[in-house]
């Protein structure tokens, strides 16, 4: 997938010059192994900061709704876990990993015919084992899926967004990977010198998991009593601003592993991207403060929290390819259109409790579109310097990007709309208006999130 | 024996507190409520979207007291609750008829 491997003999000069001290004949191969180690460990670490960002995505979205049907939003964070690992590992792997065509690879299901999993670089990626790549691909997909989670809060059946999970981890999302860090489709692109980038998927994870949450939040319709009969939108608050902030830090965090992650081996551009990624967080999350202040007279904390993963959204994919004051502008430019975009969904009538499309699909968008403009060193996909147009690089990058977004909308799009319309149409999306207005808490899982018996007070 | 009621600013409560004790009463019950009177709703912000909040947080305050003291505890709770602005609450007196301490079995006045 991306192809580091000369930069990283640049990173290796340390180690080498200490080891230089005590000369002999294998130290070269001595940290050629310790660099593989590094690499190995450290995608590692990631993957555990990419997982507990299921953490976040719990808190964001249970607290962006009501206390009635906090159970049933971290049953579906739970289920996002557990169903992203199991469906990634029986399939998801192997479609977006395992050669094949341009559409979906074929070898890998269950991981095996792998050969050893423990071996390093035997994924074929850097120095990393098939082991590690799996790990850190895993968490990807369970984040990919989790998107949909939050924008279709409160009204959606609990098995009808399990069969979802499912589909999402096991094919769609996959075929995604494949199409992109795969080598498929989108990756054989090239107009001129351009060739398409996302380094650790604004397109890819966010813009793919907020367009399945479009299609879900539009075929499972509206929460009862968000819109008036006037047609406009009405607030329905959530339970916990406490939760959702603590989620959007922890988010945050983890997002460290994220995006400095995807360099998929521990040299010198990791701490660079971790650079971009905490700029483009704050300049989101004081835009959107700017805007939300401006427009409401109030600096409204829980937008500002999603002006905050607006930054993040939009640096994943430039992440690794422009400056820190451009991943500012990148990221503040996210933060003003999240803001519009939760405006725009409410006007058309999609009801996105948490702001998921805004925040994952349209600012997920604009990531992509971003490299298009802003990239100016090679993040190892875009292969050449100043792509962007800012930097002389011409309308070409921006083109093939705009053509990415294109075949994901299309195969998310109708993929997703294949598989929540035929839940609509056989064992239904949507609860009973009874359930709604009960909450799904009891209905659905047999448990209030918070006990009402007073004994136990 | 009167019930007296009251429904103050939950910010006010300390202060209703403090006077009724320094007025002689031994006992309150206080519950957490929502009402509105002539001060009405307020509009609160959320992601962008107003909404109204019709029904205003506020505290009930029950206390039961002999008839001679009834006057001394209403001007308690007044002076401690009034801020002079609106929203400040009421207070209602009502007869009780019969009261019972539960660990000694007393009652009427014995038992407030």
């Amino acid at each position: 997938m991306r192809k580091r491997a000369l930069r990283i003999i640049s990173g290796l000069g340390g180690v080498v010059a200490v080891l230089a001290i005590t000369p002999s004949v294998g130290f070269a191969q001595e940290a050629t192994e310790v660099q593989a180690i590094l690499d190995n460990i450290w995608v590692f670490i990631a993957g555990c900061l990419v997982f507990f960002m299921q953490a976040g995505f719990a808190l964001v979205e249970a607290g962006l709704t009501r206390a009635k049907n906090v159970v049933n939003i971290f049953a579906k964070n739970m289920a996002d876990a557990i169903i992203g690992i199991l469906a990634f590992f029986a399939s998801g792997y192997a479609l977006a990993f395992g050669g094949g065509n341009d559409f979906f690879g074929d070898t890998g299901f269950f991981l095996q015919g792998l050969g050893d999993l423990n071996e390093m670089g035997g994924s074929g990626v850097i120095n990393l084992s098939h082991g590690t790549f799996f790990f850190f691909q895993a968490v990807f997909a369970a984040t990919a899926v989790t998107i949909c989670s939050g924008a279709m809060a409160e009204r959606t059946k609990f098995v009808s967004y399990l069969v979802f999970s499912v589909f999402m981890c096991a094919i769609i999302y996959p075929v995604v990977v494949h199409f992109t860090w795969g080598g498929g489709l989108i990756a054989q692109i090239s107009i001129g010198d351009a060739v398409y980038s996302d380094f650790a998927g604004s397109g890819v994870v966010h813009m793919t998991g907020g367009i399945a949450a479009a299609v879900g939040a539009f075929l499972v319709g509206a929460r009862k009593g968000k819109f008036a009969a006037d047609g406009s939108a009405r607030a329905i608050p959530g339970h916990s601003i406490p939760f959702a902030i603590l989620g959007v830090f922890i988010l945050w965090l983890g997002w460290f592993g994220f995006n400095p992650g995807s360099e998929l081996a521990a040299d010198n551009l990791v701490t660079g991207v971790a650079l971009n990624t905490m700029l483009a967080a704050a300049a989101g999350g004081l835009a959107t403060t700017v805007v939300v202040w401006l427009k409401t007279g109030k600096p409204d904390v829980a937008f500002i929290g999603n002006g905050v993963l607006a930054g993040l959204v939009a640096i994943t994919g430039p992440c690794g390819a422009v400056t820190p004051v451009m991943s500012l502008v990148i990221g503040a430019i996210g933060g003003v259109i999240v803001v519009f975009a939760v405006a725009f969904f409410d006007k058309v009538k999609i009801d996105d409790p948490v702001g998921a499309i805004s925040v994952h699909g349209v600012v997920g968008a604009w990531g992509v579109i971003s490299i298009g403009i802003f990239a100016k060193y090679d993040d190892a996909f875009l292969l050449r310097e100043d792509a962007g147009l800012l930097y002389g690089g011409g309308f070409e990058q921006l083109a093939v990007q705009l053509i990415m977004i294109g075949i994901i909308a299309v195969w998310v799009g109708v993929m997703s709309f294949i598989v929540f319309g035929a839940l609509k149409a056989t064992i239904g999306l949507r609860v009973s208006e009874e359930e709604e207005l009960e909450g799904l808490d009891v209905p659905e899982h047999g448990m209030a999130g918070y006990s009402n018996d007073p004994s136990y007070a | 024996m009167k019930l007296i009621t009251a429904v103050v600013k939950p910010f006010k409560l300390d202060d209703v507190k403090d006077a009724l004790k320094e007025a002689g009463i031994t006992g309150i019950t206080v519950s957490e409520v929502r009402g509105f009177g002539r001060q009405g709703g307020h509009t609160e912000t959320y992601r962008g979207a107003e909404y109204k909040i019709d029904f205003v947080p506020k505290v009930s305050i029950e206390v039961v007291v002999d008839d001679s003291v009834v006057d001394g505890a209403v001007e308690a709770i007044k002076s401690g609750a009034a801020t002079g602005k609106i929203g400040d609450g009421k207070i209602w007196v009502s007869d009780v008829d019969r009261i019972v301490r539960i660990r000694t079995g007393e009652e009427g006045v014995d038992a407030v």
